[in-house]
Order: C-alpha cells, then sequence, then structure tokens
C-alpha cells in the first residue's frame, strides 16, 4: 500500500539499521543469552517432530509397559502415566506454545494497533468511544477475563488463543493511542496535511509507524506472558486438551504423580520458566536499543 | 493587475474562557500572480494563523472564522468542503513550515517521503516517482542527489532539510506557496541560501509565493511587495521600494529602526517593547498604546486602510493628515 517494493538504494539503510541492532543486541551478554535461547526455541519448534526420539510418542498411543520411568538414557526426561517419552512431548510443547504465542500476540495487535492509531489520531468522539470501550475490556484482570472467555467459547487451544487476544489488545490501543495523541501535534503531520494526504494515509502513514517502536518491545515482552497465559488455561483444562502435548496440560497431568514422578512435571515447567525469560529479558533488550538515551554502544 | 489571489474582510478569532479573542481582522490583501508578497509581523500578530486559515487547517473548535472571503481564481476557499480542500492543498497552494527540524517524518529517508507525496498526487508506478524525486532533488540545488535519498532526516543538516521540504512542496506541482518563515532556526549563510533558491525557484517555474517573516530586512531581499501586519491588521502595504524607503505608518518606522545594523544613534525600543495589556476592543487604533503620534482622534476610531500614494496604502490618521487626505474612519 505504500510502496514497500524497494529498489535496492532504497533498502540499503535499512541493512545498515538491521545490523546496527544486531550488533546492539549483542553487546548486553543477558540479550545475547536471551536472543541465543530464542533462536534455539525457533529451531525446537520447527524441528521438533524430526529431532523428537520418540516422534510417534507426542500424540501417540499408550505404551504402559514403560510408564513412569524416571530419566535415563533411553528417555532423557522420563516417560508419563501412559509411557510417553517427557522429552519428545516437551519438544513438540516448544512448537504448541510459540504459535499460540505468536498468534495470539499478532492477533491482539491487529485489532489494538490500529484502533489506538485511529483514536489518537482523529480524536473528538471517535477517540472517546473507542477508549471507553477499551477502558471496558481494562477493567478486568486479563487471565481472569481470557479464562471467562475460553470458558464460554469451549475449551481448545483455538478458543484459548482467541481468548488471549481478545483480553490483550487494549494494552496495545492504549500504548498507541497515547504515542498517536503526541505524534498527531508533530511538524511533519501538518505538513503532511499541508500538501493534500488523506487522513487514511496520515494515520497509517506517518502516525503508526513513528508509534511502533515501544508496541515492539511491549509484543516481544508479552510473548512470555502470553505464553504463561496459554499455560495456566491449558493447567485449568480450558485450553488445549489431551493429547496435546501443551506444556500446562503436562503440569496440570502430573499433579497426580508428583510425589513419585517429580520429572513428569518438573520438565515442562522449567520449558515455561525458560521461554517467558527469554522473551522478557529480549523485550529488556529490545527496549534498551529503541531507545538512544539508554543505548550502550 | 489580476486578482489571483484575495482576501476580503476576513475575521479570524479563538474562543477562550474569556470570550473570542481576535486575532485576524485583515480588510483586503491581494497577490498577483508570480509575485512574491512578503507579509511582516512581530510574534503574535497573526501570520501563521493566517498561513492556516488560507489552508483550512486552522483547528476549528476553539479557532473561529467570522467572517470574509479568501478568494482563489475567484474561488471562495472558505466555502469548499474539506475533501476539495484536500485536492487544493499540495497540488494547488503548498506551504514550506516554519522549523525544518520536526517537519520531516524521522523513521522514513527523505527518498521515501518525497516519492511517497509523488505517487500520492500523481498515479505513477514506482520507478518513474523514483526519477521524479531525484529531479526534485536536483531542482532544490542539492548534490549528490542519489545519495541524498537514502539518507534519513537526522543525517541531513538543517539546510539541507529545508530544500528538501521545498522540493516535497513543489513536487506536486503547486502554483501558490505559502512560506511560513522558511529560514527560521537556519543560520545567516543558510537563510541567504535558501532565500536564493526560493528566488530561483519562483524564476524557474513560475510560482507566486507569499512569504512570512517577521524580518522586514529578509522580506525586502526576495519580495515584489509586503505587508506590514500588526495585531491581526496590515496597518501598511506597497512595493518593497515605497514601504522601505518611505514608511508611513509609525509601526513601520519602528520595525525599521529596530534592525540591527551599525549605526552611530541609539535605538529607542520602550516602544516596541510595549504590549496591550489585555488587549481588548477600545474601538480605536491597535496600535494606540504603542504609538509614539497618538492624539485624542486614534483612541476613538480606527483607520482603515486607504491609498496614499500609487500602490501604497496605509491606516493611520497622521500618515492621512501628512499626505492630505481627509479622514476615513471604520468602525
Amino acid at each position: 500500500m505504500f510502496g514497500k517494493m524497494f529498489s535496492p538504494e532504497v533498502l540499503k539503510p535499512q541493512i545498515r539499521e538491521l545490523k546496527l541492532s544486531i550488533y546492539l543486541l549483542n553487546k548486553n551478554k543477558l540479550t545475547r543469552l536471551s536472543m541465543i535461547t530464542v533462536i534455539l526455541l525457533i529451531a525446537f519448534a520447527i524441528l521438533a517432530p524430526f529431532i523428537a526420539p520418540y516422534p510417534s510418542h507426542i500424540y501417540g498411543i499408550a505404551n504402559p509397559q514403560d510408564k513412569l520411568l524416571p530419566p535415563s538414557a533411553k528417555y532423557i526426561f522420563g516417560t508419563d502415566e501412559l509411557g510417553r517419552d517427557v522429552f519428545s512431548r516437551v519438544l513438540y510443547g516448544t512448537r504448541i506454545s510459540l504459535q499460540t504465542a505468536i498468534l495470539a500476540v499478532g492477533l491482539a495487535l491487529l485489532i489494538g494497533i490500529p484502533l489506538g492509531a485511529i483514536a489518537g489520531a482523529t480524536g473528538g468522539y471517535v477517540d472517546e468511544i473507542i477508549m471507553r470501550i477499551t477502558d471496558i475490556f481494562l477493567s478486568f484482570p486479563p487471565l481472569l477475563l481470557a479464562i471467562a472467555i475460553a470458558a464460554f467459547l469451549g475449551p481448545n487451544l483455538q478458543n484459548a488463543m482467541l481468548a488471549i487476544a481478545i483480553s490483550w489488545w487494549p494494552w496495545y490501543t492504549r500504548l498507541v493511542r497515547g504515542q498517536a495523541v503526541s505524534i498527531r501535534e508533530r511538524q511533519f503531520v501538518k505538513a503532511a496535511k499541508a500538501i493534500g494526504t488523506p487522513h487514511f494515509k496520515i494515520v497509517f502513514g506517518h502516525i503508526v509507524p513513528n508509534c511502533i517502536a515501544p508496541v515492539i518491545v511491549q509484543a516481544s515482552m508479552d510473548l512470555g506472558g502470553v505464553i504463561l497465559t496459554a499455560a495456566s488455561l491449558s493447567f485449568l483444562g480450558l485450553g488445549a486438551q489431551p493429547p496435546t502435548p501443551e506444556w500446562g496440560l503436562m503440569v496440570s497431568t502430573s499433579r497426580n504423580y508428583f510425589l513419585n514422578a517429580w520429572w513428569y512435571s518438573f520438565f515442562p515447567g522449567i520449558a515455561i520458566f525458560i521461554t517467558v525469560l527469554a522473551f522478557n529479558l529480549l523485550g529488556d533488550g529490545l527496549r534498551e536499543i529503541m531507545d538512544p538515551k539508554t543505548r550502550k554502544y | 493587475m489580476d486578482n489571483y489571489f484575495e482576501i476580503k474582510d476576513l475575521k479570524v478569532g479563538f474562543k477562550t474562557f474569556e470570550g473570542i479573542k481576535k486575532v485576524l481582522d485583515l480588510e483586503f490583501l491581494s497577490i498577483c500572480k508570480g509575485e512574491t508578497f512578503g507579509l511582516v509581523g512581530e510574534s503574535g500578530s497573526g501570520k501563521s494563523v493566517l498561513a492556516l486559515t488560507i489552508l483550512g487547517l486552522l483547528p476549528i473548535p476553539p479557532g473561529i472564522i467570522e467572517s470574509g472571503q479568501i478568494l482563489y481564481g475567484g474561488e471562495d476557499l472558505l466555502k469548499k468542503r474539506e475533501e476539495e480542500m484536500r485536492k487544493i492543498r499540495g497540488k494547488k497552494i503548498s506551504m514550506i513550515f516554519q522549523d525544518p527540524m520536526s517537519t520531516l517524518n524521522p523513521v522514513f529517508t527523505v527518498g521515501e517521503q518525497i516519492i511517497r507525496v509523488i505517487r500520492n498526487n500523481e498515479g505513477i508506478n514506482r520507478k518513474q516517482a523514483e526519477k521524479k524525486a531525484l529531479e526534485m532533488i536536483e531542482l532544490v540545488k542539492l548534490p549528490d542527489a542519489k545519495n541524498i535519498l537514502i539518507k534519513y532526516p537526522h543525517e541531513l543538516s538543517g539546510g539541507q532539510r529545508q530544500r528538501i521540504i521545498i522540493a516535497i512542496a513543489l513536487s506536486c506541482g503547486a502554483e501558490f506557496l505559502i512560506a511560513d518563515e522558511p529560514t527560521r532556526n537556519l543560520d545567516v549563510t543558510i537563510q541567504a541560501g535558501i532565500l536564493k533558491l526560493i528566488a530561483e525557484l519562483k524564476k524557474e517555474l513560475k510560482v507566486t509565493v507569499l512569504f512570512i517573516a517577521n524580518n522586514l530586512g529578509l522580506v525586502s531581499a526576495v519580495c515584489n511587495r509586503v505587508g506590514i501586519l500588526h495585531e491581526g491588521r496590515i496597518v501598511e502595504t506597497g512595493t518593497v521600494k515605497e514601504v522601505i524607503k518611505d514608511p508611513k505608518h509609525p509601526y513601520t518606522v519602528t520595525l525599521l529602526k529596530a534592525i540591527p545594523a551599525n549605526r552611530e544613534e541609539k535605538i529607542d525600543l520602550s516602544r516596541i517593547l510595549l504590549r496591550r495589556e489585555n488587549g481588548q476592543e477600545t474601538g480605536g487604533c491597535r496600535y494606540f498604546d504603542r504609538c509614539p503620534e497618538r492624539s485624542g482622534q486614534c483612541s476613538k476610531s480606527s483607520p482603515s486602510l486607504t491609498p496614499v500614494d500609487g500602490s501604497h496604502l496605509v491606516a493611520c490618521f497622521k500618515a492621512f493628515e501628512r499626505s492630505g487626505i481627509n479622514e476615513q474612519t471604520a468602525s
């Protein structure tokens, strides 16, 4: 719409900017660690069915002769109550968690950003109406709202995703609106008006690109939070249903065997912990490089 | 003199908690095709409000257009709907803003911004628009156009940015350019460069320019005619020669004296620093409090713009007296 087909000359600064970002991300040890973890998680998510030692165990049938075995050379994370390899299932769980998180956050962004930008840039009644609706959503605790919506829609993974997106978008709307209000008063927006740019193009061509930086930071931190929320919903039985190898669901099932089989709840739990931590640290790192004032060259 | 652009009896105000504050009260202003008209006034005299009103960009809830006409090519811009105005902005009337530092969008390369404006107004593909953008950058005399195209605004100097802004303003083929203090925040050398550029572009593209400034010296260098704006009223207008060589209005005289220059006599700035505190309407001349030549009549009624000498118009009773004109009063 805005001519994203860049010819090489116009593309060059973007490449330079990307190189600078990667350089800055590498500067901070914690950020680098989190970035490597996230890249590994993405690799696991993509390759899970191929590198899992027992692919048939992922959704698979029970083999009771191997049930609840402790970690060993054969099953490095042990087995669950149906004799399935926990390692294979945790590995595949990465794919499910990342998929859920990215889709939920993406959907929330898709709703939140345009609404916030329109509200902030237009002002008046439009702003008032959009923001009051947003306030209604914000007045519920997000997890509670997600639980209510998931329960209403019926328990499965897609509905959990939808529920998370619905409870999450108002935060982006508010963030973007705040930015948009200040950017609306900037000279370049007035200049764009003075040369006859239509309102729609001012909102999405000038205002949105200028308030995207804090949204990216927020979204990358939220990925962790959304993974946690999705796991919570599954734990409560409102998200993924068995035999889906979802981390929250695995932890939930393992509660019954917790005293004799620590590995069953420990490894999915650790997977949730590492993933959420990695995304939060990455978000922190991104904030540092997006804001030139906290940048350390 | 054809009536290319005319303002008649324009009254603009702002709604405040103390009632309506009058900002502009223009009796008459006309600009001929191809000329550069300079509008000079101190800050707060309504220069920028006028520019915004012409383009229909004045925020209307606080702002009120009480009456008047802005005639452009025979059509009243104030009667146009927003959609029609949008088509005039950029294509017919374009504007250069005060501050080159903040007029460009910081997240896009300048090339992207010029290309977008061109594509917005002409239905041409990206390659053609890129070519046109290069031409526009060369037109505003920036060397190494290809390299400039891929720069972000913060990588350019103030002068370079102002040239880019001029390029953008002209890239849709506007024939009437409003330059609202285009050399503010620029140092003197760059100022001279920008002024020269505007003069050259005017010759090349035959655009009409409304040049807004707060510096009479600047205006006399580039303009054909000037208007002196004081508290929303034009108090004197004429060709540059007439106004600078033979100022009739006491305000113009003070303004000319206030230009810092190498001179022996000390200037008395106490008068020009005086301000009307609350700006209430007394019915008299708005310059009364600060005028060194005021008399009883000036506090009672307000003089209207009257020709004293050819194209030289002035609004001052004292000036009328001196030129032997019968007193003319306006409400």
